[in-house]
């Protein structure tokens, strides 16, 4: 039965190729406007998961459900409300960029009164609006992928599933694709991105299922995970606007409460570990503000998901 | 362990209202994407090339040497024109068209690209497939409007309906050719070996082992494609359709009647077109 948020869920999926074992009784449920990141190492399953989830391959057993509807008995259906970027997709080399967007805007159903403004958009968000005409095979892999996350946005999809997304991009590539992802959030999509950059996941992404040997390991929200799992307590960055020339300042800012260690990063730059939670962060902000040390900017580390990740994935070795 | 959403923040959610088309309506868009990539391709216009080089090359030495035997009629003109030419001509379509349709969607990831929207696999299939048709049909069209050029030089518009008839099979021969070639292309993944295979059981396996088989054996070979695309050649017989059974020594040679002809060619593009999309359907792109 469709449910009446967007969700996406497997049911202890198996993926079996002779002797290996890629997907290995995979439950996880994702339901609601959020990002999701899925994080593990190389082989892990995360593209595996990704790919049944979209028909490129078939599940040996158990179920990939999207909005209820299982992706191997009605396809059509439980992928109408997708958008995916599963690893590089290649277009055919004698097609622009708007006839390949004009395609999957018609396989999709995009009215066709709105089908032209759609793709325009879609090539406005990615940069691409000046080759729109040009043929694909005369294009940089970045700009073909710059094609491909333009076919994701066609069809204002509920869901969005991302395959390390901004891999193969150049830097400026790679910070749009982000936001890319934010807006998508912002219009109350559920995204589910694979990523190798656990900044880029910090960055943009709520939660986090971490998967390893085709299990999963942990899924919970990006605070809940650096709480539990992270051995040296959750970590912010914190920037300041004038360079810190005095040891005193660092010793003075060692002394905050709940502050286990501090790490130098530059001369404007410090990592704090502390033991809390979001009420302590806050609390470690408004004592930093009151020492007037010209504080510009405070996040929590992306080293805290990394100690996560290495954590758990030692853990399952 | 199980995963359960940590933080479901079931937020009000306004579903997007795209009505995903019908199965045949994605299949003629498909259709169209893939033919407008055919027309496009270099491979298109090298088979147009070799279809239009082949039909020039007859018709210098028809004029050179202007055999008496074959300019006696248009019947025995058209049938070494056209009869003996066509089958060729179809056969390097399916291998222009058909022998890579799938595998290129493995090999070049182009599958990555269609795969992941709602569209079953069946219906890229077929529209791929109705690609490849039109695109051989227009080959074979090319090379009808030559042998008709060519005709109109010596006999003027004498047309026997019997060139009718055997254009209408070759466009029908298109069918088995495309679906023997879409199948093989399902097959592999690997381009190389489609094409490879698809050319060598199209030009050398059905010309030359059926009859072999045939001879070893005096017995019909109703189950070899070329057999039935005989009729193509046979219906242009100038001394009319010849006979079901030819003994010459103690030894058959037999030749498919239209309905045999027909329904041969007709099995083996149903089957092949089953096991092709069968065999797409279930294959994993990995």
């Amino acid at each position: 039965m469709a449910s009446s948020v967007p969700s996406i869920e497997a049911i202890k999926l198996i993926k079996q190729y002779d002797s290996f074992t890629a997907l290995d009784n995979l439950n996880l449920r994702i339901e609601g406007a959020k990002c999701v990141g899925f994080l593990g190492p190389n082989g892990a399953g995360k593209t595996t998961t990704l790919k049944i989830f979209t028909d490129l391959i078939h599940r040996s057993s158990g179920k990939a459900l999207i909005n209820g509807i299982d992706v191997h008995y009605d396809k059509k259906k439980a992928l109408a409300a997708v958008a995916a970027l599963v690893e590089r997709p290649e277009i055919y080399p004698s097609i622009t960029p708007r006839e390949a967007l004009m395609i999957i805007a018609k396989h999709r159903g995009v009215p066709a009164e709105i089908r032209n403004k759609k793709i325009e958009d879609a090539l406005h968000e990615v940069h691409m609006e000046d080759w729109s005409d040009k043929k694909v095979g005369k294009f940089s892999k970045g700009m073909k992928q710059r094609v491909d996350i333009a076919s994701t946005l066609l069809n204002d999809p509920e869901i969005v599933l991302l395959d390390e997304p901004s891999s193969g991009l150049d830097p400026r590539g790679m910070s749009e694709v982000r936001e890319m992802v934010k807006n998508l959030k912002k219009r109350k999509r559920l995204i589910f991105m694979s990523s190798h950059l656990l900044s880029e996941v910090m960055d943009v992404c709520d939660e986090a299922a971490l998967i390893d040997h085709g299990k999963l390991l942990a899924y919970d929200t990006i605070q809940n995970l650096t709480r539990r799992f992270s051995a040296g307590g959750s970590a912010l960055d914190v920037g300041f606007a004038s360079p810190l020339v005095d040891n005193e300042v660092i010793e003075v800012i060692r002394k905050i409460h709940e502050v286990t260690s501090v790490e130098m990063l530059d001369d404007r730059n410090l990592r704090l570990k502390f033991v809390g939670n979001a009420q302590t962060q806050a609390q470690i902000l408004s004592e930093l503000v009151a020492l007037r040390l010209g504080v510009n900017s405070f996040k929590t580390a992306s080293s805290a998901l990394e100690d996560v990740y290495l954590n758990l994935v030692k853990e399952n070795v | 362990m199980h995963g359960l959403a940590a933080n479901p923040e079931a937020q009000p959610f306004e579903r997007a209202n795209n009505k995903v088309p019908s199965g045949l309506a994605q299949c003629r868009v498909q259709a169209g994407f893939e033919f407008l990539n055919y027309v496009r391709s270099a491979r298109f216009y090298i088979l147009l090339g070799i279809v239009a080089t082949i039909g020039i090359a007859i018709m210098a030495v028809m004029y050179v040497y202007k055999p008496p035997t074959y300019l006696s009629s248009p019947m025995a003109f058209y049938s070494v024109w056209w009869g003996n030419v066509v089958s060729l001509c179809v056969i390097l379509t399916g291998i222009f068209f058909g022998a890579d349709a799938i595998s290129t969607e493995f090999q070049n990831k182009t599958g990555y690209y269609l795969l992941p929207n709602p569209i079953r696999r069946s219906s890229i299939f077929i529209g791929k497939w109705i690609a490849s048709f039109l695109a051989s049909a227009i080959a074979i069209s090319v090379y009808a409007a030559i042998t008709l050029a060519d005709g109109a030089i010596y006999f003027g518009s004498n047309l026997p309906y019997q060139l009718g008839e055997s254009f209408v099979f070759a466009l029908f021969y298109i069918f088995p050719i495309l679906g023997v070639s879409f199948f093989i292309s399902s097959v592999f993944k690997n381009n190389s070996y489609s094409i490879l295979v698809t050319a060598i059981l199209l030009l050398f396996g059905f010309s030359y082992i059926a009859p072999l088989i045939t001879s070893l054996s005096n017995s019909e070979p109703w189950y070899v494609l070329s057999y039935g695309a005989g009729i193509i050649k046979n219906v242009l017989s100038s001394s009319g359709y010849p006979p079901h059974e030819v003994v010459i020594a103690g030894s058959s040679s037999f030749n498919a009647t239209i309905p045999e002809g027909l329904a041969i060619m007709f099995t083996y593009f149903v089957i092949t077109l089953i096991l092709g999309i069968t065999l797409f359907e279930k294959e994993d792109f990995d």
